[in-house]
């Protein structure tokens, strides 16, 4: 009954020292002080050798509450089965199997204490029960730790063991915490334990309702397993209707989700399709090597970051940025020679032009495979590229995701501005408006066609590099682009770089809202048939240029 | 009188007018290629239309032919038949036969093939998988042939003549549809000026039993075929009458000279 | 690609083979194989350096169906214009029908030795027959699902395309997405068409052992024979006045139309035609090799059919089925003897055949061009001569 009573004081942050005394009191144990951590760490890990159960819980306690910075080893090991004491001193001892004998290892001083036999060390015995505990208890600990990474994924053990011993310490870290996102967690942790373990129907009120704002699918399952306990009829109430309110938020960020998911999916499709856009959409070539040469560009990133290990291994996040542009001229390079080699001779002929294309992908890919081999290359991720923020519960968008969106769309304005607004641009835009017209005003045209057929392959080149952080670097990486950028090109209407947006981004959502419905093979089924049949509604794509000129 | 006027004048079911477009509208992203077109055509004339460059003049064909679906307007032919419903072929078959401006043949066709399919009936898949050339179908080849002047290129591919010969091909295609109305698109493009007479002469010569209507560039070939002129400018008839008539009309020396 | 048709007064019977050189010849290797090649394969014994291995005659007979499946495919390329890139579809449909039937056949004699479902049902647990299966164990309903479901495919898919007027470049993308999601969906297990590995372990066809000699030879003599009706067939169509419309569209769609023709009737019917071939060309293939799975509709596959083609040269039937032994010979010896270079070989075939061989083989050598040329010749001279004495034909 003291204990419930206690609780109370949960809600008052403040009286830090009286909850010490709860968690102690709890265990069993009175004579202790916030003074004598040390001692009090000894002595309870000490007790472990004789205690049963119920002292082993009070013990655990006490050194959870002792501060001392041994407890999280000790804790870890008897967690783990590796917690023994000597048979013939009862000296607590940690060990680990190696070949026949075991090394042990002091917890009091962390250092190798020599070997010893089987027979001559016994098991401190965990159950279930203590496994329990010393999850929440290990998870209370490393609440105050630095790393706020550490300090989160602590509440939210916390928050999953539901160990009442870990109050004291959440009290105190919600009081200390600086970061808003893990100082959610915290009271977010602390209302759970309110919510499972308190007998007060006001706490337990109180705690609901202090969970209903986190709307993250551990809270849902808490919840729901308390609106069908036997709670009293109020909480069930209550723990049901926060459910509701729950359930409709996250289904919310769920869809949240699945855009944010559909335009990463539909920025790797611009990447992919934007080159094509020009060399399909702007010249009329139909280049089935594109996709090679968005290969070209993920083995360019490979290659920079080979150089980068080799020569300058410090400098290794900023490999990808030497990785762009080297992608870029890479190949753009590959392009020209493309353009010089065989379109050039083909212009007028769309279909040879297809035909003469494929038999370069299939040149281009068992050349990499020739030079790299057939499996998969290691290309690797900056630091500041991993990792992931979290929105709200179940929504987390990682780094590398964001910043390929990102980067599609600089390059797509990027592309937009060197059409517009410089003279290549121009030069470009009216070789391929009137190539008779653009030549008598003193335009080369066979080199603009060269340079123009460079662009598009360069930001193929440029979109390996942004595949090959998400994807593996393969000869075949391209065959699993190709298809997809003629359908975004062509659904979004050829020569039109919104039209090219606009595809990308809608394919891409539409996939990802099919996808939890029929799995990804389906839905990518369902997508291309939805684009067969849309072609037969609008031939020229969804931005269509209309009039007389199309069909010049 | 205004052309629409007239058109107001005529009723619709006139069997005297072959042609009849009424407020006719097409635009292409807000440029409007035909602003409220009217315009008639009787059996068996011959219209000529001039205008300057994108006066709409290919764009009216198109509408007539199938090819573009005005945005709004009227186009009836023989006065009842409303052709902005129908597809190229569906007109074809109505007896509205098409030549382009860029002279359009099946360049890898002998003469005689051109000649042959454009043959008027039979235009189902099956009947043309067992169709059989009968006698009186071959005479008229030869006789459409000769009227053309092509006899002695019978069976060389059309790929091969010179392209006054293809525009004359073109015709004769035109000819072997035994449509009652004939659109022609600058029919005189390219041509020698020998040639050029003998095209206003064969046109000429179709008119009466055929309606022609020929868009046209060349005033001296205009001038030779001797008919009613209308005029086009920014998609809208601005004159109409004889080519003396709308060469003295104030509004037309304005748009041709005026700028 | 030029129009090798015929003059007016050779458009009646069976003229339309009399007059055409190339399909003649092709039709007479074609009879000499089928007789000499059971002839030096079953009754010359195996000692004599004349015999014939079955090997040899497994690897001519799975070219055959490929020359048919070319075949198919110049008929509306070479004359219709039309790129299908997802050709690769209807073969292996055809092929997944005549293996379905074969499956079937097999009866008890799998390894669970289920008499109702084929093993992999039973392995993946499946109850009973989907409808889609049923009747095909009857040979006679395999053999016209082999033509059919291709066709109908075809069908609805051409009449989609064609009637909103996907032609050109569009429609190659569109041929291509089609196989590619075909290829997709037969991976799936829920398919019920084996998944990954497709069907396989066939045991007999019409009751006789796939294994045998007799059998590899039957098969040898029908795909000749196929590919020599199919031939007639096209030179049929091609020859008519349907043909010279077909060509016409090739050359000059909208003119076409202006003259009142239904381009997208034309195009469907050449293309439900072409992709029932192609059908027949893939139920041909399966026995001879004993599998089919959803690799088949890989749009390379599909894509390396129209090389053979162009190869050969568009545009004259016989060419096609030329090309696609050709190539196809050139891969089997490249892929044992040099297999890092086939797809170096495949790709530069790719390259250089249609900067350097647009008209293909049969389109660029002397000896194929000299009787093209005569013809053409004799033709003018006769309409000439004809001319002189009034014009009469």
């Amino acid at each position: 009954m003291a204990a419930l009573i206690k609780l109370q004081s949960i809600f008052t942050p403040g009286l830090k020292s009286a909850l010490l005394v709860l968690a102690i009191l709890l265990g069993g144990i009175t004579a202790a002080t916030t003074g004598a951590q040390a001692g009090e760490f000894e002595d309870a890990l000490a007790s472990l050798a004789k205690a049963k159960t119920k002292g082993k819980i009070a013990a655990i306690n006490v050194i959870a509450a002792s501060g001392d910075e041994r407890a999280a080893d000790a804790l870890t090991a008897f967690l783990g089965g590796n917690l023994y004491f000597r048979k013939a001193d009862k000296k607590i001892l940690v060990a680990e199997k190696s070949g026949a004998v075991y090394v042990l290892t002091d917890p009091l001083t962390s250092k190798e204490i020599g070997q010893s036999k089987k027979s001559k060390i016994k098991k401190i015995r965990v159950n279930n029960r203590l496994r329990k505990l010393l999850r929440g208890v290990l998870g209370g600990l490393t609440l105050l730790a630095k790393d706020p990474d550490k300090r989160r994924a602590a509440a939210d053990a916390v928050f999953k063991s539901r160990a009442l011993s870990a109050i004291p310490v959440l009290e105190q870290a919600i009081e200390r915490e600086q970061v808003a996102g893990v100082k959610e967690r915290l009271v977010m942790a602390r209302a759970a334990i309110a919510l499972d373990k308190s007998k007060i129907e006001a706490e337990r009120l109180a705690a609901i309702a202090t969970l209903a704002a986190f709307a993250v699918p551990e809270v849902r399952s808490l919840l729901g397993s308390i609106a069908n306990s036997k709670a009293s009829e109020a909480v069930r109430a209550a723990a049901a209707n926060a459910l509701v309110d729950i359930e409709s938020r996250l289904a919310f960020w769920n869809g949240v989700g699945n855009v944010f998911q559909g335009i990463s999916l539909g920025s790797v499709l611009l990447l992919a399709a934007v080159g094509l856009a020009i060399t399909f959409g702007v010249m009329g070539v139909i280049n089935m090597a594109h996709g090679e040469l968005v290969m070209i560009g993920a083995y360019t990133t490979f290659m920079v970051q080979e150089v980068f290990r080799n020569y300058f291994p410090e400098a290794f996040d900023w490999s990808i940025l030497v990785a762009i542009p080297a992608a870029f001229l890479v190949a753009g390079a590959f392009g020209i020679a493309i353009e010089r080699g065989v379109i050039r001779y083909l212009y007028g002929r769309p279909l040879e032009t297809l035909l003469a294309t494929w038999g370069l992908s299939l040149i281009l890919q068992q050349l990499m495979r020739t030079i790299f081999g057939p499996t998969n290359q290691e290309v690797g991720n900056p630091s500041w590229m991993s990792g992931a923020v979290e929105v709200t519960g179940g929504l987390v968008l990682t780094y590398n995701r964001m910043w390929i969106i990102a980067f599609s769309l600089m390059v797509l304005i990027s592309l937009v501005i060197v059409l517009k607004k410089t003279a290549f641009g121009l030069q470009m835009r009216a070789v391929t408006q009137n190539r008779a017209m653009a030549s008598s005003m003193g335009i080369r045209t066979g080199l603009i066609d060269a340079l123009t057929f460079g662009l598009g392959s360069g930001i193929a080149g440029m979109a390996g590099v942004a595949i090959s952080q998400i994807d593996n670097v393969s000869p075949n990486l391209g065959q699993n682009y190709i298809i997809d950028s003629f359908m975004v090109v062509v659904f979004g209407g050829v020569g039109n770089l919104w039209g090219t947006l606009v595809g990308a981004f809608s394919l891409g959502i539409v996939n990802k809202f099919m996808e939890p419905f029929t799995g990804t093979v389906l839905a990518k089924i369902f997508v291309l048939v939805a684009i067969i049949l849309f072609i037969q509604k609008r031939p020229r794509g969804l931005f269509a240029l209309k009039g007389r000129a199309v069909e010049n | 009188m205004t052309p629409a006027e007239a058109a107001g004048q005529m009723p619709d079911q006139s069997p005297d007018t072959i042609l009849y477009l009424d407020g006719v509208t097409v635009s292409f992203d807000g440029f409007m290629a035909l602003n409220n077109l009217s315009l008639y055509v009787l059996a068996g004339e011959l219209r000529a239309i001039i205008g300057p460059n994108g006066a709409g003049k290919t764009t009216m064909m198109d509408v007539v032919t199938g090819k573009t679906r005005p945005d709004r307007g009227k186009v009836l032919f023989n006065g009842i038949t409303d052709l902005t419903r129908m597809d190229e072929a569906r007109i074809a078959n109505l007896g509205i036969g098409r030549k382009f401006q860029k002279p359009t043949v099946f360049e890898h066709h002998t003469v005689f093939d051109n000649l042959e399919l454009a043959l008027a009936g039979g235009r189902d898949v099956f009947q043309s998988l067992l169709f059989k050339l009968s006698g009186a179908q071959s005479d008229r080849i030869d006789e459409v042939m000769e009227i053309i002047a092509l006899e002695e290129a019978r069976f060389a591919e059309a790929g091969s003549l010179s392209h006054g010969q293809k525009q004359w091909l073109e015709i004769g295609m035109l000819l072997m549809q035994e449509p009652d109305l004939l659109l022609v698109d600058e029919p005189a493009a390219g041509m020698t000026d020998a040639e050029t007479e003998q095209t206003a002469i064969l046109l000429k010569r179709i008119a009466g039993d055929h309606s022609v209507v020929v868009v046209e560039h060349d005033m001296e070939f205009v001038r030779a075929l001797d008919c009613r002129v209308t005029v086009l400018h920014e998609g809208r008839v601005l004159a109409e009458g004889s080519l003396e008539k709308v060469q003295n009309d104030e509004t037309v020396i304005e748009v041709y000279l005026g700028r | 690609m030029a129009s090798n048709m015929l003059a007016p007064e050779n458009r009646s019977g069976f003229a339309f083979l009399l007059t055409d050189t190339g399909g003649k010849v092709m039709l007479a290797i074609l009879l000499f194989a089928v007789i000499i090649v059971p002839v030096f394969n079953l009754w010359v014994p195996e000692t004599s350096p004349f015999h014939l291995s079955t090997f040899f005659v497994g690897l001519f007979g799975k070219y055959l169906t490929f020359a048919l499946l070319a075949l198919s495919v110049d008929l509306i390329w070479g004359y219709c214009g039309i790129l299908s890139l997802g050709h690769g579809a209807f073969f292996a449909l055809g092929g997944y029908a005549m293996g379905m039937h074969m499956m079937r056949e097999i009866g008890t004699r799998g390894v669970y030795g289920n008499a109702l479902l084929p093993d992999f049902m039973v392995f993946l647990n499946w109850k009973e027959l989907p409808w889609y299966w049923l009747g095909f164990d009857h040979f006679w309903f395999a053999a016209i699902m082999v033509f059919l479901v291709p066709g109908a495919l075809a069908f609805l898919f051409g009449w989609l395309a064609f009637r909103s007027r996907v032609t050109g470049v569009y429609l190659s993308i569109i041929t291509q997405a089609m196989t590619f999601a075909l290829m997709l969906a037969f991976f799936r297990n829920d398919m019920g068409f084996g998944g990954n590995n497709g069907l396989t372990d066939f045991k007999d066809l019409l009751g006789f052992n796939l294994q045998t000699d007799g059998t590899r030879v039957g098969l040898f003599i029908a795909s000749a024979v196929a590919l020599g009706l199919a031939y007639v067939l096209c030179r049929y169509i091609i020859s008519s006045r349907l043909g010279r419309v077909l060509v016409a569209v090739r050359d000059a769609e909208s003119r076409t139309r202006f003259l009142g023709y239904r381009v997208e009737y034309y195009q469907l019917f050449v293309f439900t035609i072409s992709a029932m071939l192609a059908g027949i060309a893939g139920a041909l293939y399966v026995p001879q090799v004993g599998i089919i799975n959803p690799s088949e509709f890989t749009p390379a596959n599909s894509i390396e059919i129209v090389i053979w083609v162009a190869i050969g040269g568009r545009g004259s039937l016989y060419g096609a089925a030329l090309g696609a032994v050709l190539v196809n010979y050139a891969k089997s010896y490249f892929t044992g003897a040099l297999p890092e270079l086939w797809l170096f070989a495949l790709g530069a075939l790719f390259i250089l055949s249609t900067i350097f061989l647009p008209k293909g083989i049969v389109g660029t050598l002397p000896a194929f061009n000299a009787g093209a040329g005569a013809r053409a010749f004799a033709a003018r001279i006769i309409g000439r001569v004809r001319q002189n004495l009034g014009g009469a034909p």
